[in-house]
């Protein structure tokens, strides 16, 4: 569209639009009194969950990460490892499914960071930051509408483990209470990665913090092994992983089980990500120029 | 509308990026009503002084209250009477013009189907009726500064910021632009303007600051500048390279303030009257001194800072944060 000024024009020539705009300006001004109160906190997380999700409708290929790369980690563990780890395939999914389907929606949550740090150095941040809203919206807005995707990825994750031949013992139920519990979880690990796109100045700069981060913390787990054959060191290390501990709890929850101390010691961590991640997140975004 | 309030009030304001002050003790007194122009080459701290008025950026030391209310403590009600156009277009690009203009009505507090007739009101007052469902990031420069500007009216503000409104857009969509801007002014809306060209401030601001080092050099109407500075330069290229000496004597014996230039056939003359230049053009053809071409224009940008502060305005290399994006 280079030659855009015909459209804003229609087909008449610039003096009768010159004359005519300011009088239609003026006619669609809102005086001073009758502006509306700005949006609440509650309402302007939602407009920015909004936007999240114009987003992916408008840039679909940015779902490549939440349904190609899923499917992709799924076969390829379970072919390549699951006969050497699992002794056979089908024995290794039913371990493997619940651990490969935490790891890839907190992989995702990386993206949500990155999301954010490409806002921040656009002119649109300026704009969010002068209106008279509460200003961490933007960040709680964008990780609400992430949740679209950590659905979309997780379904898919699962309906390959369903065809794999994946068949948890806690059914619908259980799957559906894992999901949900798995989603919080994400939500709330999303802050540190909200954080490290504030700290550092360049989406790259960001993707290799999130990933020193990520890493150990997915591979030093029980995703994808039994710790019981790692050194004691590392078994202590794994036991005290959050990751290891979500791991956990989801397969208990798949496999029909609902223990209240796991629940309890996910609960920790969600809260323990968000007490210290959210404010710090927020106030470098206050402090961001 | 009270106007006893000034909309900008700033003493001492300072704003340090690392070793260097961007902004060096700024005072400000901008009353309600019309445009008020803050003119200054690249890297001169206006967008760092506009985005702490904006309430983005929090001053290191200084005082700066808006439309009263202190830009430390009162932060909120100040952005609820202000808008804010970027110099970057403060728009999502990957967005759809309404769909921007939707975003931004909800956020102003407007229910989502008030705020998409708010936006197609505002976009066809705009002329953009027809872009409504195309995504910003194919807009033209033009086309992205009318939503930009369209996308601060969803609810009027009192003051208005806008970070170099026509930097990077045709001659004709500027002048768009121009008329837009007036016609805020008439509805009540104070506008806070930065730009880099001297001709735009003189067009719109009914008062100027011009802003050096982060520092205020000058301050008055456009009228009172030009006074300082001199109304016009008048350039003229000789024929002949070597009767510039005499061209240059001649007219300094008949009290002309003359400058040679670097090029070696071309003399400048500050001029207060557009009468003086025919008198110079004259002097010239009576003395048979041939010339090959002249121009007649308002002095610089460099010419105005050379005369105001006695060292030519250079693009600072440090002026990384000006633009505001890291």
């Amino acid at each position: 569209m280079t030659n855009s000024q015909s459209t804003t024009q229609s087909s008449t020539p610039a003096t009768p639009v010159a004359s005519g705009e300011p009088e239609r300006i003026r006619k669609v001004l809102v005086p001073q009194q009758d502006r509306p109160a700005p949006a609440s906190a509650l309402t302007a997380c939602v407009a920015y969950g909004w936007r999240a999700l114009l987003k992916i409708k408008h840039l679909p290929e940015q779902l490549i990460d939440v349904t190609i790369f899923p499917v992709m980690m799924t076969l390829m563990f379970t072919f390549i490892f699951g006969g050497a780890i699992g002794g056979s395939v089908d024995n290794y999914v039913q371990f493997l499914i619940p651990g490969i389907f935490v790891q890839t929606l907190i992989m995702i949550t990386m993206y949500t960071g990155l999301t954010l740090n490409r806002d921040f150095s656009k002119g649109v941040f300026d704009r969010f930051r002068s209106l008279p809203v509460w200003r961490p919206a933007q960040l709680v807005g964008a990780l609400l509408g992430d949740q679209i995707r950590y659905l979309l990825a997780g379904t898919i994750i699962l309906t390959v483990g369903f065809f794999l031949g994946f068949r948890p013992e806690g059914g619908l139920t259980g799957v559906l209470a894992a999901f949900a519990l798995l989603l919080v979880f994400s939500f709330s690990l999303s802050w540190v990665w909200t954080a490290v796109s504030l700290a550092v100045r360049t989406e790259q700069a960001a993707m290799g913090v999130s990933m020193f981060v990520m890493m150990p913390l997915v591979f030093a787990s029980n995703i994808f092994v039994d710790p019981s054959t790692m050194p004691t060191w590392l078994q202590r290390a794994v036991e005290v992983n959050p990751v290891s501990i979500v791991v956990t709890t989801i397969r208990e929850m798949m496999a029909g089980t609902y223990s209240l101390s796991s629940l309890g010691l996910v609960a920790l961590c969600c809260g323990v990500l968000i007490v210290i991640f959210g404010p710090v997140s927020m106030f470098m975004y206050n402090r961001k120029s | 509308m009270t106007t006893d309030i000034p909309a900008v009030e700033t003493q001492g304001l300072v704003k340090k990026f690392g070793d260097t002050a961007a902004v060096d003790g700024v005072d400000l007194s901008i009353s309600q009503g019309g445009i008020y122009g803050v003119l200054g080459p690249n890297g001169a701290g206006k967008t760092t002084v506009m985005r702490m008025l904006a309430t983005l950026l929090r001053p290191d030391a200084g005082e700066a209250k808006v439309l009263g209310h202190d830009v430390y403590t009162e932060p909120q009600a100040i952005r609820e009477k202000i808008a804010l156009t970027g110099q970057f277009a403060s728009l999502d690009e990957d967005l759809t013009g309404i769909e921007n203009m939707i975003l931004l009505g909800r956020l102003l507090g407007y229910k989502h189907r008030i705020a998409r007739k708010r936006g197609m009101d505002l976009l066809e007052a705009f002329g953009l009726t027809k872009a409504a469902n195309r995504p910003v990031k194919k807009y033209s420069g033009g086309m992205r500064r009318r939503l930009d500007i369209a996308g601060s009216l969803i609810v009027t503000p009192q003051l208005m910021f806008l970070d170099e409104p026509t930097t990077g857009i045709d001659p004709r969509s500027r002048n768009q632009v121009w008329d837009i801007i007036r016609t805020l002014v008439d509805g009540g809306t104070t506008i806070l303007l930065t730009t880099q060209y001297l001709e735009e401030a003189d067009q719109l601001a009914d008062r100027i600051a011009v802003i050096d080092h982060g520092t205020v050099v000058a301050e008055g109407t456009p009228g009172q500048l030009k006074a300082e500075v001199g109304s016009g330069a008048l350039r003229v290229r000789l024929h002949d390279v070597s009767a510039r000496d005499q061209a240059v004597e001649l007219l300094r014996r008949e009290g002309t303030p003359v400058t040679p230039e670097a090029d070696p056939a071309a003399l400048t003359v500050q001029v207060q009257h557009s009468a003086d230049v025919t008198h110079t053009l004259e002097s010239l053809a009576h003395a048979s001194i041939e010339v090959a071409s002249f121009s007649y224009g308002q002095p610089s940008l460099d010419e105005v800072f050379l005369t105001l502060t006695g060292t030519a305005s250079t693009p600072h290399s440090d002026s990384a944060p000006e633009v505001g994006a890291p």
